[in-house]
């Protein structure tokens, strides 16, 4: 199977207000509302550089950030799934 | 329409016409000394009208309309004609007001600076703050408070205060009873009296206070605190707004502020006596 | 409401009005929905404050409405642009995602769009995948609108509690004007990002059709601004009024169009070329200006008069009865005007 692009909104498209353990996302397109916790904003940042599959994403979250690789692109892919569920990305 | 009145309330104007009398003379009587609306012009409109031509001689009952209609809202006896003058006006700020963000929640201030309580029906945030501000404190409102998201203050909107069952009694004890509307029985919220804030309150109305404390009270249970994290408190207040999504970012951006400048504690009360009492220390804790 | 027409064929008007005056201007132009476009109209003009915060306060509302509107069209587009069908806006949301003078402030509620009809089993099978559900399960309702209407049955997301008609033509099959669909969609024009839009001749004829074929003309004074706007900002370019025309015979419009053309021109003053007024044009601008002061619908005869007709419009007589038996029996109908209250 062919791995699956997403696209997301650049960063300026969204406010970001971290409130604790959670951060409250403002999606400016559709004005909604989003309490989301790690990873997705580390997702969505990691896609202002272009679109990518669930294993870009992961590799280019590895740059930054310590975690065990073994499972994350699984992780990452039922995250995206829930993003492009509500909006915040799409395929391409 | 054949009888009208018109009511500035904190910030927002309100014109009433009703094809009764009745309801005009409570809201006249009630509202006795409130300003008109800003140059004369009202912000909302709320009708009461016949549901049916002959409706208004032949077993009269309300509709509630207005700038702002439920399609589906029941009419109520022309007996309950006050409550629906109210529950039109609540109408129009739920659906129709913008300039402000709308929390359903009761206000207090005391030296500026403003306790905001909210929570589910019947867990006692009116009463509380009538009660409150009939003692030290400044009564802002005990159903809509407005935060203003150019400048994160809080504005006033004491219209009559609207108890309910045994908190009628409870006022009752404390309070002049000119003060007080006629006893609307067996209305959709059982028993309801309307109680005039008072003279300090409508002294005050045009100032705002800047948020300093949330408590999200609980009556009938034994004293106890628990403090709320900003992201809980969020999604209880995106929930107790009635026009957050409709605000749009400047939304986004003030309730955000808001709770992350402002701590928020869970009460839980047995009485109004100890409540009052537990508020107290809270708000002496705050400011030591 | 005589105020409110003044005040958008000429903002300059408002000069005259008292507070009461004022008062039943906002009324009548949120009764209308066009308490948006109002509020951009009056920019500039000199206000009493009170008047200029709620002006300032509707135009926000309405950039949220857009937000939203472009939105559900975005979602749409997303759901079902990998059937490769032309995916046609239509109304509110046409006129903002195409940045028309006519959706300056304009609000917008459900969304609306136009396929070909031969894909809508497909539509309906793409938007449920992605969220939407039926409103209603009545298995009447559900076969009259797929045997006579013009759309799928609405749907709403589930999610964002946001409603789409989906239609395969402007007017309902048994309507007696039969708008050439296919044209509509072959002459549609893409808005660069996967979106369409009808022609300027096209999106000028549905509007037309939907008032004055179809509806009862509620909320006429607000589609007859839409008119006025789209006329003015796509009139400015030679030879348009000819092929508005053209275009209008295609689709057997010609007459609505011909009474649009006098009406936009009474109200607003819209500069085409219409003649004079016939004697069913004032009982129509009757109609279309039965609201008083209080935001109050008033001439409920009128009104009643209005609700039979639009449906004699879409239906032939016999399937009217059974229709209107129908809806009887299961108690369902309400005829509009009958709410009471006296013009004052």
């Amino acid at each position: 199977m062919a791995a699956i692009l997403y696209a997301a909104d650049p960063p300026e498209a969204r406010r970001r207000v971290s409130l604790d353990a959670l951060d409250a996302i403002h999606h400016r397109p559709s004005g909604q509302t989003h309490l989301v916790c790690e990873p997705i904003p580390q997702i969505l940042e990691a896609l202002a550089a272009g679109p990518a599959d669930a294993a870009g994403i992961v590799a280019r979250l590895a740059i930054a950030h310590e975690f065990d690789p073994a499972d994350a692109a699984t992780i990452i892919a039922a995250r995206l799934a829930e993003l492009e569920a509500i909006g915040l990305l799409w395929r391409v | 329409m054949r009888h009208a009145f018109a009511v500035r309330i904190g910030p927002v104007g309100f014109r009433i016409g009703s094809a009764w009398a009745g309801p005009v003379e409570h809201l006249r009587t009630l509202y006795a000394g409130y300003p008109t609306p800003d140059d004369g012009v009202a912000d909302f409109t709320v009708r009461l009208e016949a549901e049916r031509p002959w409706r208004r001689w032949i077993r009269p009952s309300v509709a509630i309309r207005g700038d702002f209609t439920l399609p589906d809202a029941a009419p109520l006896p022309l007996a309950q004609g006050l409550l629906a003058a109210e529950m039109g006006m609540n109408l129009q700020m739920a659906l129709g007001q913008r300039r402000y963000l709308i929390l359903h929640a009761s206000a207090v201030e005391r030296d500026g600076r403003a306790l905001l309580m909210t929570g589910h029906s019947g867990a006692g945030k009116s009463t509380l703050a009538a009660l409150l501000g009939e003692r030290g404190w400044r009564f802002m409102g005990d159903e809509f408070a407005l935060l203003d998201p150019a400048t994160g203050q809080l504005h006033a909107f004491p219209r009559m205060i609207s108890l309910k069952n045994e908190a009628i009694a409870t006022m009752a004890a404390d309070v002049d009873s000119r003060r007080f509307g006629p006893l609307l029985k067996g209305t959709p919220k059982g028993d309801i009296r309307h109680l005039r804030p008072n003279d300090a309150a409508l002294a005050a109305m045009d100032r705002p206070a800047r948020p300093a404390l949330i408590l999200f009270p609980r009556f009938g249970f034994e004293s106890a605190e628990r403090p709320m994290a900003p992201s809980e408190v969020f999604v209880r207040l995106t929930q107790a707004s009635t026009n957050y999504v409709a605000l749009g970012e400047p939304g986004f951006a003030a309730l955000t502020g808001l709770v992350k400048s402002v701590p928020s504690i869970a009460i839980d009360y047995p009485d109004t006596a100890r409540a009052v009492a537990q508020v107290e220390r809270l708000w002496a804790t705050l400011a030591s | 409401m005589k105020a409110l027409v003044d005040a958008m064929r000429d903002p300059g008007s408002i000069a005259t009005l008292d507070a009461d005056g004022w008062t039943g201007l906002i009324a009548a132009a949120r009764a209308e929905q066009m308490i948006g476009s109002l509020a951009f109209r009056l920019e500039g003009q000199a206000l009493p404050i009170a008047v200029a915060r709620m002006c300032e306060e509707a135009r926000a509302s309405s950039a949220e409405w857009r937000r939203t509107a472009l939105w559900e069209a975005e979602m749409a587009h997303r759901a079902l642009c990998p059937l490769g069908i032309p995916v046609v806006l239509m109304k509110g949301t046409a006129y903002v995602a195409a940045g028309l003078d006519a959706g300056v402030g304009r609000s917008i509620g459900d969304l609306d769009v136009m396929i070909p009809r031969a894909a809508l089993g497909n539509a309906e099978g793409a938007l449920i995948a992605a969220g939407w559900e039926w409103v209603k399960p009545d298995p009447y309702d559900d076969a009259y609108y797929r045997d006579h209407m013009h759309e799928l049955p609405p749907l709403i997301h589930r999610e964002r509690d946001r409603m789409i008609d989906v239609h395969h033509t402007i007017l309902p099959l048994t309507a007696r004007q039969t708008p050439d669909a296919a044209a509509m969609i072959a002459q549609s024009v893409t808005l660069g990002d996967g979106l369409r839009v009808f022609c300027p001749e096209d999106m000028i004829l549905h509007s037309v059709a939907h008032l004055f074929a179809d509806g009862d003309l509620a909320g006429g004074l607000r589609n007859l601004w839409d008119q006025d706007r789209l006329l003015r900002q796509f009139g400015a370019v030679d030879g348009f009024g000819e092929r508005l025309a053209a275009r209008a015979a295609l689709h057997g419009l010609s007459r609505h169009l011909a009474r649009a053309l006098r009406q936009t021109h009474a109200l607003y003053g819209t500069p085409v070329h219409a003649g004079p007024l016939h004697l069913s044009d004032r009982l129509y601008l009757r109609r279309l200006t039965a609201r008083d002061r209080w935001g109050r619908e008033t001439r409920p005869f009128t009104r009643l008069l209005f609700y039979i007709r639009s449906h004699w419009l879409r239906m032939p007589p016999l399937m009217l009865m059974r229709h209107l038996w129908t809806k009887w029996r299961k108690g369902g109908i309400r005829l509009p005007g009958t709410d009471g209250g006296e013009a004052r």
